[in-house]
């Protein structure tokens, strides 16, 4: 902690960041997400990743207002990102709706899909309500491979690029600003939301649903509430995905995904912005990171090519079971560890 | 009413697989209060292990049935070992979070070392068709469903006679009372993922059989969750009766309905009993309901 601060008013002390020093970091790290692109020369490969992460970043945010703040286990995001990447592409698609309409529209639709699974599920607690949502998690992807007549089945759904005005946003460059941007808005809401009473409900919910139940919350109500705002905002992501891609098929929201989701999140930190931030872009890197280390010791080892994606699931699982042994409060609680460390240097012991 | 004596026999045959499973799994949950959500992937590796000890290595399949259990035993013991023990007392959603690591982790090694195409097992139960009440079944169905009686009857015994059944059923019952007692726990944990990855690999090793093996096993496996809802998670005849209705059902969905509703329906299923009765059919009631 920083010492010397004394707000002097309400606004001061419940700001978002309370002091010089969060607000130095917040600031480089804006200026470092808008210079981005240009310093890597506007190549596309790293740009591509930077979007992965930030598309990454919603989707484990919404997760984290459900798993992290509200303490529900859900193994649907994968289905729910499905629900909401078929709404806007076939919205856009077949209906001509214009991509930026496209998005709230998803989100709120998989808004009330999540909160139609949450409603069997969330007078149960932990344990079942995981089973529950892979329950959901399988039904709903065989609704989409099967209802052919609205989503195509399994064939992939092509959707159009987006257009703002006239440029056509179909390249990596243009969509970073919009993903950054959606990231941002999305990073902002949730910091919001847990500074109003709905947000104090969750994590009340989360750290003693008796108690909160006792004082006045209606534990059911919020945790649907809780649902609904999480599928909003994965919705919102596969959305995104619809557009980015400019395909969606049924194999990019299976299971794995819903389990890539909840280790981005355990990995990053529960309960925190900032740790599905670290979480996404851990998640998302280490694939490529593989590949590369993969593609660097070819020469060693020749047959290493078929291993390679192989490589990448075993290291997911072994990370996942890593961190939750080692550190399961996530790569948050280091990056809190390292700042803490400076805050009382050199008098840290 | 041929049709239906077919897949009745079809629906025994799988459920019984399935309850096989589901064994385990309740096994697991009774006496350490985890979800194994690995429990497919357990049975994945027993399937795998006797198509590499029959196939690869070339042993008879009596012999490959007990190198698979070994397998299955040491595997067992290994992650309760180094995967359970370290997160003692740690948050239910890490535990379950963990189960879900493993199972990733298997499925890769797995396809790293068999690759991901199906392979054909070769059927060391005769599929033979057999005419039965006036249905033709093969015979490694109706071999499939002896089996797995017979296991289930050893269980039984094994946890009612047996010193180390009882310790078992002690400490699923109350692990303070059973350490004052003198029974390991630790022990106990390590029998008890064991005996799970024994199941699962057996039931693995009759899936296979009929249908194949492949990385496609595992999600058969993912259906041991209806299984275990519908029976009653820390209930072993429920995990039994469960399965054999469970496997009935997706036979006469599958034969009767059509249009591939059997995949799904044992999970719509379960989001119905969980709205219905939580605690399924023979389940304690002590699920806390906020």
């Amino acid at each position: 902690m920083i010492s010397g601060t004394f707000h002097t008013s309400y606004q001061a002390d419940m700001a978002l960041r309370r002091t010089w020093l969060e607000r130095l970091r917040l600031g480089l790290f804006i200026v470092f997400i808008l210079a981005f692109p240009f310093l890597v020369g506007k190549k596309p490969y790293p740009i591509f990743l930077m979007n992965q992460i930030g598309i990454a970043t919603i989707g484990a945010i919404g997760l984290n207002i459900l798993v992290g703040y509200t303490g529900q286990i859900s193994l649907g995001q994968g289905a729910f990102m499905a629900v909401g990447a078929y709404t806007a592409g076939i919205l856009t698609a077949r209906f001509g709706v214009p991509w930026w309409l496209t998005i709230p529209i998803a989100a709120l639709f998989t808004a009330a899909v999540g909160a139609l699974f949450g409603i069997p599920s969330l007078r149960l607690k932990g344990l079942y309500l995981a089973i529950a949502t892979l329950a959901a998690q399988e039904i709903i992807i065989w609704v989409v491979t099967h209802w052919e007549a609205v989503t195509g089945g399994v064939d992939a759904l092509v959707v159009p690029p987006p257009m703002v005005g006239s440029m056509r946003m179909n390249t990596d460059f243009r969509f970073y600003w919009i993903i950054w941007a959606l990231a941002g808005l999305t990073a902002l809401l949730t910091a919001n939301l847990f500074r109003t009473r709905y947000g104090r409900a969750f994590i009340a919910i989360r750290d003693q649903d008796i108690a909160a139940e006792v004082m006045g919350v209606n534990v059911f109500a919020y945790k649907l509430l809780a649902f609904a705002v999480s599928s909003f905002f994965v919705g919102a992501t596969g959305a995104l995905i619809a557009h980015y891609r400019g395909i969606v098929t049924w194999e990019r929201f299976t299971i794995d995904v819903s389990v890539l989701y909840l280790a981005m999140i355990i990995i990053g930190g529960l309960g925190s912005i900032s740790g599905s931030l670290f979480g996404a872009a851990f998640m998302t890197l280490l694939p490529a990171f593989l590949t590369n280390l993969g593609r660097s010791l070819r020469g060693v080892f020749p047959a290493m090519d078929e291993f390679i994606p192989y490589l990448q699931q075993a290291s997911f699982g072994l990370v996942i079971i890593l961190f939750l042994i080692l550190e399961p409060e996530g790569l948050k609680k280091i990056w809190d560890d390292i700042k803490n460390y400076f805050a009382l240097w050199p008098f840290s012991y | 009413m041929d049709i239906f004596i077919q897949l009745t026999l079809t629906g025994l045959t799988n459920g019984m697989i399935l309850a096989l499973a589901a064994l385990g799994f309740v096994l697991i949950y009774k006496a350490s209060d985890v979800i194994n959500f690995a429990q497919g992937e357990f049975l994945m590796i027993g399937a795998y292990m006797l198509f590499a000890a029959i196939v690869q290595i070339g042993l008879p399949w009596t012999l490959g049935i007990v190198v698979t259990l070994i397998v299955a035993v040491l595997l067992g013991v290994l992650v309760e070992r180094f995967v359970l023990r370290p997160l003692i007392g740690e948050p239910i959603i890490s535990v379950i979070m963990a189960t879900i690591g493993l199972s990733s982790l298997l499925q890769a090694v797995v396809r790293m070392i068999w690759g991901s195409q199906p392979k054909a097992f070769p059927a060391f139960i005769p599929s033979t068709p057999v005419t039965l009440l006036g249905a033709t079944i093969g015979a490694d169905r109706l071999w499939a469903i002896a089996i797995a009686v017979v296991m289930m009857l050893l269980f039984a015994f094994f946890f009612q006679r047996s010193r180390e059944g009882i310790a078992m059923r002690a400490v699923a019952d109350d692990q303070q009372a059973a350490m004052s007692m003198g029974i390991s726990v630790k022990k106990v944990f390590a029998w008890a993922w064991s005996i799970a990855a024994m199941t699962a690999a057996i039931a693995g090793a009759l899936v296979a059989n009929i249908i194949g093996v492949g990385p496609h096993l595992s999600h058969f496996g993912l259906r041991v969750f209806p299984v275990v809802i519908l029976g009653g998670l820390d209930s072993i005849p429920g995990a039994i009766i469960g399965g054999i209705i469970i496997g009935l059902l997706e036979a006469y969905v599958g034969g009767y309905i059509g249009g591939g509703l059997n995949q799904v329906i044992s999970f719509i299923v379960l989001v119905i009993i969980l709205m219905v009765r939580p605690y399924g059919l023979f389940g304690q009631e002590i699920i806390e309901r906020v």
